[in-house]
Protein backbone atom coordinates (compact mmCIF):
# COMPACT_ATOMS: atom_id res chain seq x y z
CA UNK A 1 0.00 0.00 0.00
CA UNK A 2 1.33 3.58 -0.74
CA UNK A 3 1.68 5.16 2.70
CA UNK A 4 -0.12 8.43 0.75
CA UNK A 5 -3.58 6.55 0.94
CA UNK A 6 -3.17 5.74 4.38
CA UNK A 7 -4.48 7.63 8.04
CA UNK A 8 -2.09 7.34 10.79
CA UNK A 9 -2.12 7.59 14.73
CA UNK A 10 -0.03 9.62 17.13
CA UNK A 11 0.78 5.95 18.09
CA UNK A 12 2.05 5.08 14.81
CA UNK A 13 -0.60 2.93 13.63
CA UNK A 14 -1.95 3.50 10.46
CA UNK A 15 -5.32 2.47 9.02
CA UNK A 16 -6.52 2.12 5.55
CA UNK A 17 -10.45 2.15 5.17
CA UNK A 18 -12.51 0.17 2.26
CA UNK A 19 -15.99 -0.67 1.59
CA UNK A 20 -17.51 -4.12 1.36
CA UNK A 21 -21.07 -4.89 0.89
CA UNK A 22 -21.88 -1.48 3.07
CA UNK A 23 -19.82 -1.81 5.83
CA UNK A 24 -16.21 -0.25 6.26
CA UNK A 25 -13.71 -2.05 6.98
CA UNK A 26 -10.17 -0.71 8.30
CA UNK A 27 -6.84 -2.58 7.76
CA UNK A 28 -4.93 -1.43 10.76
CA UNK A 29 -0.87 -1.98 10.92
CA UNK A 30 2.27 -0.15 11.84
CA UNK A 31 4.58 2.42 10.22
CA UNK A 32 7.97 2.34 8.82
CA UNK A 33 8.83 4.44 11.63
CA UNK A 34 7.80 2.51 14.29
CA UNK A 35 9.45 -0.32 13.25
CA UNK A 36 12.74 1.36 12.56
CA UNK A 37 12.48 2.92 15.57
CA UNK A 38 11.81 -0.47 17.70
CA UNK A 39 14.15 -2.85 15.12
CA UNK A 40 15.33 -6.59 16.08
CA UNK A 41 12.03 -7.30 16.24
CA UNK A 42 11.49 -10.55 18.70
CA UNK A 43 7.75 -10.77 19.20
CA UNK A 44 4.27 -9.82 18.02
CA UNK A 45 1.14 -10.54 19.59
CA UNK A 46 -2.35 -9.86 17.79
CA UNK A 47 -5.91 -10.02 19.27
CA UNK A 48 -8.31 -13.15 18.54
CA UNK A 49 -10.90 -12.67 15.20
CA UNK A 50 -14.07 -11.40 17.14
CA UNK A 51 -12.59 -9.09 19.46
CA UNK A 52 -15.42 -6.38 20.31
CA UNK A 53 -12.65 -2.90 20.09
CA UNK A 54 -13.07 0.63 21.12
CA UNK A 55 -11.03 3.45 19.81
CA UNK A 56 -8.03 3.62 22.05
CA UNK A 57 -7.98 -0.11 23.12
CA UNK A 58 -5.02 -1.96 23.02
CA UNK A 59 -5.16 -4.76 19.93
CA UNK A 60 -1.75 -6.01 20.74
CA UNK A 61 1.97 -5.85 21.30
CA UNK A 62 4.89 -5.71 19.53
CA UNK A 63 8.52 -6.30 20.91
CA UNK A 64 12.06 -5.69 19.58
CA UNK A 65 14.96 -6.17 21.58
CA UNK A 66 15.16 -2.83 22.87
CA UNK A 67 11.77 -2.43 24.05
CA UNK A 68 8.29 -3.10 24.39
CA UNK A 69 5.19 -1.18 22.43
CA UNK A 70 1.34 -1.59 23.15
CA UNK A 71 -0.40 -1.19 19.64
CA UNK A 72 -3.78 0.85 19.67
CA UNK A 73 -6.97 0.30 17.79
CA UNK A 74 -7.91 4.23 16.09
CA UNK A 75 -11.96 3.38 15.80
CA UNK A 76 -14.29 0.99 17.13
CA UNK A 77 -15.39 -2.12 15.61
CA UNK A 78 -14.94 -5.74 15.49
CA UNK A 79 -11.67 -7.72 14.26
CA UNK A 80 -12.92 -10.01 11.56
CA UNK A 81 -9.37 -10.83 10.40
CA UNK A 82 -5.94 -11.44 11.44
CA UNK A 83 -2.55 -11.35 9.81
CA UNK A 84 -2.07 -14.95 11.42
CA UNK A 85 1.29 -15.67 9.59
CA UNK A 86 2.92 -12.26 10.89
CA UNK A 87 3.58 -13.38 13.87
CA UNK A 88 5.82 -16.41 12.56
CA UNK A 89 7.24 -13.40 9.58
CA UNK A 90 8.56 -10.67 11.43
CA UNK A 91 11.40 -9.70 9.14
CA UNK A 92 7.80 -9.22 6.42
CA UNK A 93 7.10 -6.57 8.79
CA UNK A 94 10.13 -5.13 9.29
CA UNK A 95 10.46 -5.05 5.26
CA UNK A 96 6.93 -4.19 4.36
CA UNK A 97 4.98 -2.61 7.00
CA UNK A 98 2.27 -1.18 4.97
CA UNK A 99 1.70 -4.51 2.74
CA UNK A 100 2.45 -8.06 4.25
CA UNK A 101 2.88 -6.64 7.44
CA UNK A 102 -0.77 -5.45 7.73
CA UNK A 103 -1.86 -6.43 11.47
CA UNK A 104 -5.80 -6.54 11.67
CA UNK A 105 -8.89 -5.85 9.88
CA UNK A 106 -11.75 -4.06 11.56
CA UNK A 107 -15.25 -4.04 10.93
CA UNK A 108 -15.67 -0.09 11.35
CA UNK A 109 -18.82 0.35 14.29
CA UNK A 110 -18.16 3.66 14.88
CA UNK A 111 -16.01 6.14 12.60
CA UNK A 112 -15.75 9.15 14.51
CA UNK A 113 -12.28 8.40 15.65
CA UNK A 114 -11.13 8.60 11.65
CA UNK A 115 -11.60 12.06 11.96
CA UNK A 116 -8.26 12.14 14.56
CA UNK A 117 -6.17 10.33 12.42
CA UNK A 118 -3.80 12.22 10.52
CA UNK A 119 -2.53 12.41 6.92
CA UNK A 120 0.46 10.99 5.53
CA UNK A 121 2.65 13.88 5.40
CA UNK A 122 1.09 15.39 8.67
CA UNK A 123 2.05 11.73 10.29
CA UNK A 124 5.78 12.36 8.87
CA UNK A 125 5.76 16.11 10.39
CA UNK A 126 5.26 14.48 14.05
CA UNK A 127 8.11 11.80 13.13
CA UNK A 128 10.58 14.40 12.24
CA UNK A 129 9.61 16.11 15.43
CA UNK A 130 9.94 12.99 17.75
CA UNK B 1 21.40 8.69 20.90
CA UNK B 2 20.20 8.48 24.31
CA UNK B 3 22.08 11.01 28.01
CA UNK B 4 24.15 8.48 29.53
CA UNK B 5 25.60 9.73 32.61
CA UNK B 6 26.06 12.86 31.30
CA UNK B 7 27.62 11.43 27.84
CA UNK B 8 25.44 11.47 24.51
CA UNK B 9 25.42 8.09 22.96
CA UNK B 10 24.24 5.48 20.86
CA UNK B 11 22.00 2.95 21.41
CA UNK B 12 22.77 0.97 18.30
CA UNK B 13 24.66 2.35 14.59
CA UNK B 14 22.28 -0.25 12.83
CA UNK B 15 21.01 -2.91 14.56
CA UNK B 16 21.44 -4.24 17.85
CA UNK B 17 21.26 -7.67 16.92
CA UNK B 18 23.72 -7.04 13.68
CA UNK B 19 25.74 -5.34 16.21
CA UNK B 20 25.60 -8.71 18.80
CA UNK B 21 26.34 -11.14 16.13
CA UNK B 22 28.98 -9.05 14.34
CA UNK B 23 31.02 -9.42 18.00
CA UNK B 24 30.76 -13.01 18.46
CA UNK B 25 31.84 -13.64 14.97
CA UNK B 26 33.93 -11.25 13.35
CA UNK B 27 34.39 -8.07 15.82
CA UNK B 28 32.97 -4.13 16.63
CA UNK B 29 33.91 -1.39 18.54
CA UNK B 30 33.22 0.41 20.97
CA UNK B 31 33.51 4.12 22.24
CA UNK B 32 33.39 3.60 25.90
CA UNK B 33 35.02 6.46 26.67
CA UNK B 34 32.24 7.69 29.09
CA UNK B 35 34.19 5.27 31.27
CA UNK B 36 35.99 7.13 34.10
CA UNK B 37 39.62 6.90 34.26
CA UNK B 38 41.84 7.67 37.33
CA UNK B 39 45.20 7.14 37.52
CA UNK B 40 47.45 7.27 40.69
CA UNK B 41 50.81 7.73 42.08
CA UNK B 42 52.66 8.02 45.16
CA UNK B 43 54.50 6.00 47.60
CA UNK B 44 51.49 4.82 49.20
CA UNK B 45 49.20 4.15 46.70
CA UNK B 46 48.81 0.35 46.86
CA UNK B 47 48.15 0.27 50.66
CA UNK B 48 45.57 2.49 50.01
CA UNK B 49 43.91 0.81 47.29
CA UNK B 50 44.46 -2.30 49.32
CA UNK B 51 41.91 -0.62 51.87
CA UNK B 52 39.29 0.39 49.12
CA UNK B 53 38.78 -2.65 47.04
CA UNK B 54 37.39 -6.36 48.06
CA UNK B 55 40.34 -8.01 45.96
CA UNK B 56 44.13 -7.52 46.92
CA UNK B 57 46.05 -4.55 45.40
CA UNK B 58 49.21 -5.26 46.98
CA UNK B 59 50.40 -8.07 45.04
CA UNK B 60 49.61 -7.12 42.26
CA UNK B 61 52.54 -7.42 39.90
CA UNK B 62 53.17 -4.50 36.92
CA UNK B 63 50.98 -4.96 33.94
CA UNK B 64 48.30 -6.74 35.53
CA UNK B 65 44.79 -5.51 36.04
CA UNK B 66 41.97 -6.80 38.50
CA UNK B 67 37.76 -6.95 38.32
CA UNK B 68 37.35 -5.63 41.81
CA UNK B 69 34.20 -4.00 44.12
CA UNK B 70 34.36 -0.74 46.24
CA UNK B 71 31.99 -1.50 49.25
CA UNK B 72 30.90 0.95 51.96
CA UNK B 73 31.32 -0.34 55.65
CA UNK B 74 28.35 -2.06 55.29
CA UNK B 75 29.30 -4.41 52.57
CA UNK B 76 27.33 -2.30 49.89
CA UNK B 77 28.63 -1.95 46.08
CA UNK B 78 29.60 0.97 45.54
CA UNK B 79 31.05 0.37 42.11
CA UNK B 80 32.68 -2.53 39.87
CA UNK B 81 35.95 -1.22 38.77
CA UNK B 82 38.95 -2.93 36.88
CA UNK B 83 42.28 -1.86 38.71
CA UNK B 84 46.05 -1.83 36.62
CA UNK B 85 49.17 -1.76 38.05
CA UNK B 86 50.70 0.20 35.52
CA UNK B 87 54.43 -0.79 34.57
CA UNK B 88 56.98 1.94 36.10
CA UNK B 89 56.15 4.47 33.24
CA UNK B 90 56.89 7.65 34.68
CA UNK B 91 55.95 8.04 38.46
CA UNK B 92 52.05 6.53 38.31
CA UNK B 93 51.84 2.90 39.55
CA UNK B 94 48.02 1.98 39.28
CA UNK B 95 45.20 3.20 37.37
CA UNK B 96 41.37 2.41 38.13
CA UNK B 97 38.40 2.41 35.30
CA UNK B 98 34.59 2.89 36.84
CA UNK B 99 30.86 3.25 35.67
CA UNK B 100 30.25 6.64 34.30
CA UNK B 101 27.28 6.71 36.41
CA UNK B 102 29.45 6.35 39.69
CA UNK B 103 32.57 8.56 38.73
CA UNK B 104 31.93 11.48 40.98
CA UNK B 105 30.58 9.32 43.79
CA UNK B 106 34.05 7.20 43.71
CA UNK B 107 36.50 10.27 43.08
CA UNK B 108 34.74 11.42 46.39
CA UNK B 109 35.07 8.72 47.90
CA UNK B 110 38.71 8.12 47.57
CA UNK B 111 39.17 11.40 48.51
CA UNK B 112 37.03 11.46 52.03
CA UNK B 113 39.12 8.18 52.55
CA UNK B 114 42.92 9.93 51.45
CA UNK B 115 45.01 11.63 54.15
CA UNK B 116 47.96 13.32 53.67
CA UNK B 117 49.89 10.49 55.41
CA UNK B 118 48.77 8.42 52.83
CA UNK B 119 51.29 9.68 50.28
CA UNK B 120 48.57 9.10 47.46
CA UNK B 121 47.97 11.30 44.35
CA UNK B 122 44.66 11.13 42.34
CA UNK B 123 44.19 12.25 38.99
CA UNK B 124 40.74 12.06 37.05
CA UNK B 125 41.80 11.53 33.34
CA UNK B 126 38.80 10.81 32.02
CA UNK B 127 37.87 14.01 30.02
CA UNK B 128 41.94 13.84 28.86
CA UNK B 129 41.89 10.44 27.50
CA UNK B 130 39.16 8.70 25.07
CA UNK B 131 38.28 4.89 25.19
CA UNK B 132 37.96 2.24 22.43
CA UNK B 133 37.07 -1.63 22.86
CA UNK B 134 37.54 -3.90 20.32
CA UNK B 135 35.65 -7.25 20.66
CA UNK B 136 35.38 -10.52 18.86
CA UNK B 137 37.32 -12.91 17.47
CA UNK B 138 38.76 -10.74 15.25
CA UNK B 139 39.24 -7.67 17.08
CA UNK B 140 42.93 -8.32 18.01
CA UNK B 141 44.56 -8.73 14.62
CA UNK B 142 42.24 -5.98 12.90
CA UNK B 143 43.80 -3.41 16.14
CA UNK B 144 47.57 -5.19 16.62
CA UNK B 145 48.68 -3.07 12.67
CA UNK B 146 48.01 0.46 14.99
CA UNK B 147 49.52 -0.72 18.14
CA UNK B 148 53.65 -1.30 18.79
CA UNK B 149 53.24 -4.19 21.42
CA UNK B 150 52.41 -7.85 20.20
CA UNK B 151 48.67 -7.90 21.84
CA UNK B 152 47.98 -11.51 21.36
CA UNK B 153 51.09 -12.05 23.35
CA UNK B 154 49.44 -10.52 26.68
CA UNK B 155 47.31 -12.64 28.92
CA UNK B 156 43.89 -11.98 29.77
CA UNK B 157 43.53 -9.40 31.71
CA UNK B 158 46.79 -7.63 31.57
CA UNK B 159 47.89 -4.21 30.05
CA UNK B 160 50.65 -2.36 28.59
CA UNK B 161 51.57 1.28 27.38
CA UNK B 162 52.30 1.26 24.12
CA UNK B 163 52.47 3.54 21.11
CA UNK B 164 48.68 3.62 19.34
CA UNK B 165 49.39 5.17 15.98
CA UNK B 166 51.27 8.08 16.35
CA UNK B 167 50.27 8.35 20.17
CA UNK B 168 51.26 6.88 23.44
CA UNK B 169 48.55 4.94 25.32
CA UNK B 170 47.79 1.87 26.60
CA UNK B 171 46.50 -1.77 25.11
CA UNK B 172 44.56 -4.25 27.53
CA UNK B 173 43.20 -7.46 27.18
CA UNK B 174 40.01 -6.46 28.63
CA UNK B 175 36.22 -6.26 27.82
CA UNK B 176 32.50 -6.40 28.89
CA UNK B 177 31.24 -8.58 25.90
CA UNK B 178 32.51 -12.28 27.06
CA UNK B 179 34.39 -12.29 23.83
CA UNK B 180 38.57 -11.72 23.14
CA UNK B 181 39.35 -8.41 22.15
CA UNK B 182 41.62 -5.37 23.57
CA UNK B 183 40.73 -2.11 24.86
CA UNK B 184 42.68 0.74 23.68
CA UNK B 185 43.26 4.15 26.10
CA UNK B 186 44.24 7.17 24.53
CA UNK B 187 44.62 10.62 24.40
CA UNK B 188 41.28 12.40 23.24
CA UNK B 189 42.43 14.49 20.76
CA UNK B 190 43.66 11.19 18.75
CA UNK B 191 40.56 9.11 19.26
CA UNK B 192 38.62 10.02 16.01
CA UNK B 193 41.42 9.02 13.74
CA UNK B 194 42.05 5.84 15.60
CA UNK B 195 38.80 4.67 15.53
CA UNK B 196 38.34 5.77 11.72
CA UNK B 197 41.84 3.89 10.95
CA UNK B 198 40.49 0.50 13.43
CA UNK B 199 37.11 0.67 11.06
CA UNK B 200 38.99 1.01 7.80
CA UNK B 201 41.34 -1.89 8.79
CA UNK B 202 38.99 -3.76 10.07
CA UNK B 203 36.42 -3.39 6.88
CA UNK B 204 37.56 -6.38 4.91
CA UNK B 205 37.13 -8.73 8.51
CA UNK B 206 33.40 -7.50 8.68
CA UNK B 207 34.21 -4.78 11.41
CA UNK B 208 31.05 -3.26 12.70
CA UNK B 209 30.79 0.00 15.18
CA UNK B 210 28.37 -1.15 18.11
CA UNK B 211 26.56 1.08 20.76
CA UNK B 212 24.91 0.68 24.45
CA UNK B 213 22.24 -1.94 23.18
CA UNK B 214 24.50 -4.31 22.00
CA UNK B 215 26.85 -3.70 24.68
CA UNK B 216 23.53 -4.85 27.05
CA UNK B 217 22.88 -8.09 25.51
CA UNK B 218 26.39 -9.05 25.17
CA UNK B 219 27.22 -8.43 29.01
CA UNK B 220 24.02 -10.09 29.42
CA UNK B 221 24.78 -13.24 27.51
CA UNK B 222 28.31 -13.24 29.41
CA UNK B 223 26.67 -12.94 32.88
CA UNK B 224 28.35 -9.97 33.67
CA UNK B 225 26.54 -7.77 36.05
CA UNK B 226 25.77 -3.69 35.74
CA UNK B 227 26.08 -1.20 38.49
CA UNK B 228 22.42 0.20 38.48
CA UNK B 229 20.77 -3.03 37.76
CA UNK B 230 22.64 -5.84 39.52
CA UNK B 231 24.74 -3.66 41.47
CA UNK B 232 23.80 -1.62 43.85
CA UNK B 233 24.84 -0.10 47.67
CA UNK B 234 21.84 -2.03 49.25
CA UNK B 235 23.32 -5.31 47.38
CA UNK B 236 26.56 -7.05 48.61
CA UNK B 237 29.00 -8.79 46.45
CA UNK B 238 28.54 -12.57 48.03
CA UNK B 239 24.83 -12.51 47.27
CA UNK B 240 25.74 -10.87 43.65
CA UNK B 241 27.95 -14.22 42.79
CA UNK B 242 30.96 -12.19 43.10
CA UNK B 243 32.67 -14.27 45.77
CA UNK B 244 35.88 -14.48 43.27
CA UNK B 245 36.31 -10.54 43.53
CA UNK B 246 36.42 -10.65 47.48
CA UNK B 247 39.44 -11.22 48.81
CA UNK B 248 38.98 -11.92 52.60
CA UNK B 249 41.71 -13.57 53.97
CA UNK B 250 44.73 -11.91 55.92
CA UNK B 251 43.70 -8.62 54.63
CA UNK B 252 41.09 -5.43 55.96
CA UNK B 253 39.47 -3.21 53.88
CA UNK B 254 36.33 -1.18 53.89
CA UNK B 255 32.99 -3.37 53.99
CA UNK B 256 35.12 -6.79 55.12
CA UNK B 257 33.73 -6.85 58.57
CA UNK B 258 30.12 -6.56 57.40
CA UNK B 259 30.65 -9.02 54.60
CA UNK B 260 32.40 -11.81 57.30
CA UNK B 261 29.11 -11.80 58.85
CA UNK B 262 26.94 -11.60 55.40
CA UNK B 263 28.79 -14.73 54.53
CA UNK B 264 26.36 -17.01 56.47
CA UNK B 265 23.53 -14.56 55.34
CA UNK B 266 20.49 -16.80 53.99
CA UNK B 267 17.87 -14.59 54.11
CA UNK B 268 19.78 -11.92 51.18
CA UNK B 269 18.06 -12.67 47.41
CA UNK B 270 20.80 -13.90 45.35
CA UNK B 271 21.16 -13.05 41.51
CA UNK B 272 20.37 -15.92 38.90
CA UNK B 273 20.16 -16.37 35.41
CA UNK B 274 16.59 -17.06 34.11
CA UNK B 275 15.98 -18.86 30.36
CA UNK B 276 12.10 -18.00 29.38
CA UNK B 277 10.42 -20.78 27.19
CA UNK B 278 8.09 -17.86 25.25
CA UNK B 279 9.31 -15.24 23.38
CA UNK B 280 8.12 -12.46 25.43
CA UNK B 281 10.86 -10.34 27.43
CA UNK B 282 11.15 -10.00 31.36
CA UNK B 283 12.47 -6.78 31.25
CA UNK B 284 13.96 -4.71 34.60
CA UNK B 285 11.59 -4.67 37.76
CA UNK B 286 9.24 -7.49 36.55
CA UNK B 287 7.98 -9.70 39.24
CA UNK B 288 8.86 -13.52 39.93
CA UNK B 289 6.94 -16.00 41.25
CA UNK B 290 6.22 -19.70 42.70
CA UNK B 291 2.56 -20.28 42.92
CA UNK B 292 1.80 -17.05 44.16
CA UNK B 293 3.90 -15.88 45.75
CA UNK B 294 6.53 -12.84 45.13
CA UNK B 295 10.17 -14.19 45.10
CA UNK B 296 11.44 -11.74 43.59
CA UNK B 297 12.52 -9.48 40.36
CA UNK B 298 14.50 -9.14 37.42
CA UNK B 299 17.15 -6.80 37.51
CA UNK B 300 18.25 -6.84 33.63
CA UNK B 301 16.09 -8.77 30.92
CA UNK B 302 16.67 -8.99 26.70
CA UNK B 303 16.55 -11.26 24.10
CA UNK B 304 19.64 -13.23 23.48
CA UNK B 305 20.51 -13.25 19.82
CA UNK B 306 22.78 -16.47 20.59
CA UNK B 307 20.10 -18.29 22.30
CA UNK B 308 17.67 -17.29 20.26
CA UNK B 309 15.31 -16.90 23.70
CA UNK B 310 14.60 -14.20 26.41
CA UNK B 311 17.00 -14.29 29.28
CA UNK B 312 17.23 -12.22 32.51
CA UNK B 313 19.13 -11.50 35.50
CA UNK B 314 16.97 -11.56 38.64
CA UNK B 315 17.60 -11.50 42.47
CA UNK B 316 15.26 -14.34 44.02
CA UNK B 317 14.81 -15.94 47.55
CA UNK B 318 17.75 -18.07 48.15
CA UNK B 319 15.39 -21.04 48.43
CA UNK B 320 14.18 -20.74 44.68
CA UNK B 321 17.50 -20.06 43.34
CA UNK B 322 19.30 -23.38 42.78
CA UNK B 323 19.39 -24.22 38.92
CA UNK B 324 16.52 -26.38 37.42
CA UNK B 325 14.16 -24.32 39.74
CA UNK B 326 10.76 -23.60 37.39
CA UNK B 327 9.55 -20.12 38.54
CA UNK B 328 7.29 -17.71 37.21
CA UNK B 329 7.62 -14.17 35.78
CA UNK B 330 4.85 -11.79 35.41
CA UNK B 331 5.15 -9.87 32.12
CA UNK B 332 2.56 -7.09 32.13
CA UNK B 333 -0.04 -8.78 33.73
CA UNK B 334 0.49 -12.22 32.18
CA UNK B 335 2.43 -15.24 33.78
CA UNK B 336 5.34 -16.92 31.52
CA UNK B 337 7.45 -19.46 32.46
CA UNK B 338 11.15 -19.73 33.38
CA UNK B 339 13.86 -21.85 34.85
CA UNK B 340 17.16 -21.17 37.02
CA UNK B 341 20.01 -21.95 34.69
CA UNK B 342 23.70 -21.37 35.09
CA UNK B 343 25.47 -17.98 34.60
CA UNK B 344 27.13 -16.94 32.15
CA UNK B 345 24.65 -18.13 29.27
CA UNK B 346 27.39 -17.64 27.07
CA UNK B 347 30.76 -18.67 27.19
CA UNK B 348 33.15 -18.72 23.89
CA UNK B 349 35.12 -22.09 23.15
CA UNK B 350 38.72 -21.13 24.03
Amino acid sequence: MNPADLLFSETHEWVHVTEDAGAKIATIGISDFAVKELSDLVFLELPEVGKQLSAGDEFGEVESVKSVSSMYCPIDGEVIETNGGLPESLDSLGEDPFGAGWMIKVRISDETGLARLMDHAAYQKQCSED
Amino acid sequence: MVDFAGWSMPIQYESIVEEHIATRTAATLFDVSHMGRFRFKGSGVAAFLDRLLTRRVLDMTPGRIRYSLITNEKGGILDDVLVYRLEQEGEYSHAMVVNASNREKIADWISAHLTDADDVVMEDRTVETAMIAAQGPKAIQIVQPLVATDIASLDYYTGTTTSIASSQGMVSRTGYTGEDGCELILPADNALSIWQAVIEAGRMHGIKAAGLGARDTLRLEAGMPLYGHELSDEINPLQAGLRFAVNLKDRDFIGRTALLKLQSDRNLPKRVGLKLSGRRVAREGYSILTDDDVVGDVSSGTFSPTLDCPIAMAYVRQDVADVGTSLQIDIRGRLESATVVKLPFYARKS
